[in-house]
């Protein structure tokens, strides 16, 4: 039977890479008496995949694994006992079945959600009315917004207007907040930094990573036209 | 959730910010304002090897089922941290509070190995804590050592309050209940030492006074007061089944060295190898029972989820109900996913069908620890196992399908001459021969691979060595040389491959386990040289060493070259291990007369460990 569980990383938990996650849950589903199914051979391993991959620093309420199971207990109780194992940081926030036939969520993953804003103690160098009025003339306006991304081995230039399907600032005049959709998993993988980083660039002004908290809400595959969260792809077990 | 003590911009450029952050599932929080009293539990080392610690883990534990006691944990910043607190002036803090320890009543330091010295000094400098301990003031903590280094506490003197002589299971709940009262009364730091240097197994050091002859040796060795004991008793536990021993061990988010729930079946060995500290001072062996072993498995897997158990012990082969215990573990866990681990076990036809059920024989291998390559020097040093052992556990395994045996040796044992060494490659050669003539050429899985290792022996304090005398770094190299050469000169020379330990490092861990009091300053040079992490090679520097010595006006030969005479008053003579001295001089001439004495289990030798009433010396006694 394949489960999908999503969870919430928050906190110091930032600061634990993906590697060491996979290795948090593969301890957890044991502590949970998680019936899960493992590999063949002489040293089997949990059959278990993730979405994707988190940044270190990078906090979500979005990030999914999908696990294969030979029995389930419900939806309830399932989170009830993950819940009771997890460090302050982890949470679980959904168990689902998915269909047999369904893809893993590796696969499937085609945009998310994100929330950057700036950390307390670091000066925050615009209002939100201006952020917004650059958001409108950088990205809105125009028809091709061209950045050049560079990777260990070469320069990519890509289109904005191509990648990134939402691009908005919220929270108050002092202390703006944007939320980026984006086009993820694919080999257009494309980073909201990035994104924010070449805003700032065309206001004229230094982008410092380390004042601003990226925070994933969400990852949504693509069915026809439209996005649809990765939890909703399964059904709760009663 | 808890402010963490380094900021976002910090844990984001360094190496594994995980090792700084605390949370670890089983970790445990309290309120600060409902506890008497916090105590730091410092590992001088890197976390992933701090928190593999048994010891640590046990105290850890213990500490913090105390409803008024706050244990929390502290390993050595890595360099690239190290660098960043000093030049920023951030204080060392506790991983679960995140608040400088400096604050707290107690700083425990493990003393595992003499080259974490001078993260010990690491550890107070960042502390923002005096490192000599007459430069404390009420406002600092007491700092407090223990572990198996402490054996020879001398060195370190200058640096600790207090030590702890023996098993920590026993006397902190003394101590801890003196510091509350004597606190409570509003008496002073040196009031309270002066009490607590009653309390079974607490060493003060400020309180004894040594006096030297004109050759350097010690001339006494006395307390100031009359009321301060002469000599420490060590502690140990009794009852091994009904000893604490925690249930929910803390789990990391990085890979710890020890990434698996380890279950310790025993404490001391029977065996007697006359180089073996562990196995002098851990005397008497106590055993845990079985029932007892299988029901804390299940808990600790449970509370932990880790994929993996492993039995600790000195020699699991000389548990009584291994048997029994190991079947356990593979009928129960095998098929769950989990692994079993078993190290330390003799090669005999119960071990590789155990290993076969639990291993895969392509990848793994066979270890074998004779120790020494000749017979004459096995039985110089006591290690029982003979060359019949050696090749007969090696046939079997060949038979059973393995191709792989690792070969461990000591070089620069007392006695040791060049045909010694030479019979090094010559064993590792019949088992190579051992191999061919065993495995008929289809059945074989490639060569066989012989890996020998050698490191160079260092005499131990509370040991029939720790009179021996040692050799130049120049004179170890050569005695590598010999065998290096003689593994080139094997018939088999293809399938043995040699590695050798460094012999810089062994001089100093000479010098350090059985210094005196006149090391520590030399210990503060090379601290104030920017020596740390003198355990890990690529941050270890000889001449920082030198340099140090020679400023400080220290001949090292003193310490390293020297074979002693039987009546020399030792730094460590005032600690009573309950192996008495009579018995470890009796062994060191044993040793010279070629003479093997049996293990505990087929006679008692008379070594003194008796006197704690319990373990071997009274099985079938009842």
């Amino acid at each position: 039977m394949k489960i999908r569980i999503k969870f919430r990383k928050s906190g110091v938990m930032k600061f634990i890479g993906h590697l060491d996650i996979m290795r948090y849950f593969q301890k957890a589903m044991r502590r949970a008496d998680i019936d899960i199914c493992y590999s063949e051979g002489f040293s089997p391993h949990q059959i278990m995949s993730f979405a994707a991959p988190l940044g270190v620093g990078i906090t979500s309420d979005g990030e999914y694994l999908d696990i294969e199971v030979h029995e389930s207990k419900s939806t309830k109780e399932a989170m009830a006992d993950l819940n009771a194992t997890m460090v302050e940081g982890v949470e679980i926030t959904g168990y689902v079945k998915l269909p047999d036939n369904a893809k893993t969520a590796m696969s499937l993953v085609a945009a998310a959600d994100y929330n950057l804003f700036f950390k307390e103690g670091y000066e925050v160098p615009f209002t939100k009315t201006e952020a917004r009025q650059a958001i409108l003339e950088y990205f809105i306006t125009p028809s091709e917004v061209l950045i050049t991304k560079q990777t260990k081995k070469s320069e990519k230039i890509m289109d904005l207007k191509q990648l990134v399907y939402d691009f908005k600032v919220e929270g108050t005049e002092e202390a703006p907040e944007f939320y980026i959709n984006l086009c993820t998993g694919s080999s257009d993988n494309l980073k909201p930094e990035l994104v924010l980083e070449s805003l700032f660039g065309y206001m004229n002004i230094p982008y410092n990573a380390n004042a601003i908290q990226i925070h994933r809400l969400d990852v949504y595959a693509k069915e026809g036209d439209k996005f649809v969260s990765l939890l909703d792809m399964g059904e709760e077990i009663a | 959730m808890t402010k963490l003590a380094l900021s976002d911009e910090i844990l984001m450029k360094i190496d594994k910010p995980a090792r700084y952050i605390g949370n670890e599932l089983n970790s445990i929080k309290k309120d600060k304002e409902k506890v008497a009293i916090r105590f730091a539990m410092c590992f001088p080392d890197v976390y992933e090897i701090g928190m593999s610690h048994l010891g640590v883990q046990i105290l850890y534990d213990m500490f913090n089922k105390m409803e008024d006691v706050w244990c929390e944990r502290v390993y050595s910043p890595w360099p690239d941290l190290h660098k960043i607190m000093k030049e920023e002036h951030i204080p060392l803090f506790g991983l679960e509070s995140q608040e400088p320890i400096k604050n707290l009543d107690f700083i425990g330091l493990t003393l595992n190995y003499e080259m974490c010295y001078t993260n010990v000094l690491q550890i107070l400098d960042l502390g923002q804590i005096p490192l000599l301990a007459k430069d404390r003031t009420e406002d600092d903590p007491l700092v407090i050592g223990g572990g198996c280094c402490t054996y020879n506490p001398e060195p370190m003197a200058d640096f600790f309050d207090l030590f702890y002589m023996g098993e920590g299971e026993i006397s902190f709940y003394e101590l801890f209940d003196l510091y509350k009262k004597m606190r409570a009364e509003g008496k002073t730091r040196h009031e309270f030492l002066h009490e607590a240097s009653k309390v079974p197994g607490i060493y003060v050091p400020s309180l004894y006074e040594v006096t030297y002859k004109e050759d350097g040796t010690i001339a006494s060795f006395e307390p100031i007061y009359e009321d301060v004991p002469k000599t420490i008793q060590k502690q140990i536990v009794l009852n091994m089944t009904e000893a604490v021993y925690p249930e929910k061990p803390v789990v990391p988010f990085i890979k710890a060295t020890q990434d698996r729930v380890v279950l310790e079946i025993q404490r001391g060995c029977i065996r007697g190898c006359r180089f073996c500290q562990a196995g002098m001072v851990y005397r008497p062996v106590r055993e845990k029972n079985v029932e007892h072993l299988k029901e804390l498995a299940y808990k600790m897997l449970k509370s932990t989820g880790h994929e993996e158990i492993s039995l600790s012990s000195l020699s699991s082969s000389d548990y009584s109900e291994l048997e029994e215990l190991v079947n356990f573990l593979i009928d129960e866990f095998k098929g769950k996913g989990v692994n079993i681990s078993l190290p330390s076990l003799r090669i005999d036809a119960f071990s590789l069908d155990v290993m076969s059920k639990v291993q895969d024989i392509k990848k793994s291998s066979l270890t074998f620890a004779p120790e020494a390559g000749s017979q004459r020097l096995r039985d110089v040093i006591n290690k029982g196992l003979t060359e019949e052992v050696i090749l007969n556990g090696s046939r079997l395994a060949f038979e059973g399908g393995w191709n792989k045996v690792k070969l461990y040796f000591m070089l620069g044992l007392p006695t040791e001459t060049e045909e010694d060494m030479k019979a090094i490659p010559q064993l590792a050669n019949e088992i190579a021969a051992l191999y061919y003539d065993t495995v008929p050429k289809e059945k074989r899985n490639g060569k066989c691979q012989i890996t020998i290792s050698t490191s160079f022996f260092v005499p131990k304090p509370f040991t029939p060595f720790q009179w021996a005398g040692m050799y130049t770094p120049g004179d170890y190299l050569a005695r590598a040389r010999v065998v290096n050469e003689g593994v080139h000169a094997q018939l088999n020379h293809k399938s043995i491959k040699y590695n050798w330990h460094e012999a810089d490092v062994t001089v100093l861990e000479g010098i350090l386990a059985r210094g005196d009091r006149k090391i520590g300053q030399a210990l503060l040079k090379v601290y104030e040289k920017g020596g740390i992490f003198d355990a890990w090679s690529e941050y270890f520097d000889y001449q920082r060493w030198e340099d140090a010595f020679a400023e400080c006006g220290i001949d090292t030969d003193f310490y390293t070259m020297r074979e002693r005479d039987l009546d020399e008053i030792f730094p460590w003579d005032f600690i009573d291990t309950g192996v008495s001295k009579e018995f470890l001089k009796r062994e060191w001439k044993n040793a010279h007369d070629e003479k093997v004495t049996p293990n505990c289990r087929m006679k008692c030798s008379g070594c003194g460990a008796m006197k704690f009433g319990g373990g071997v010396c009274f099985e079938n006694k009842d």
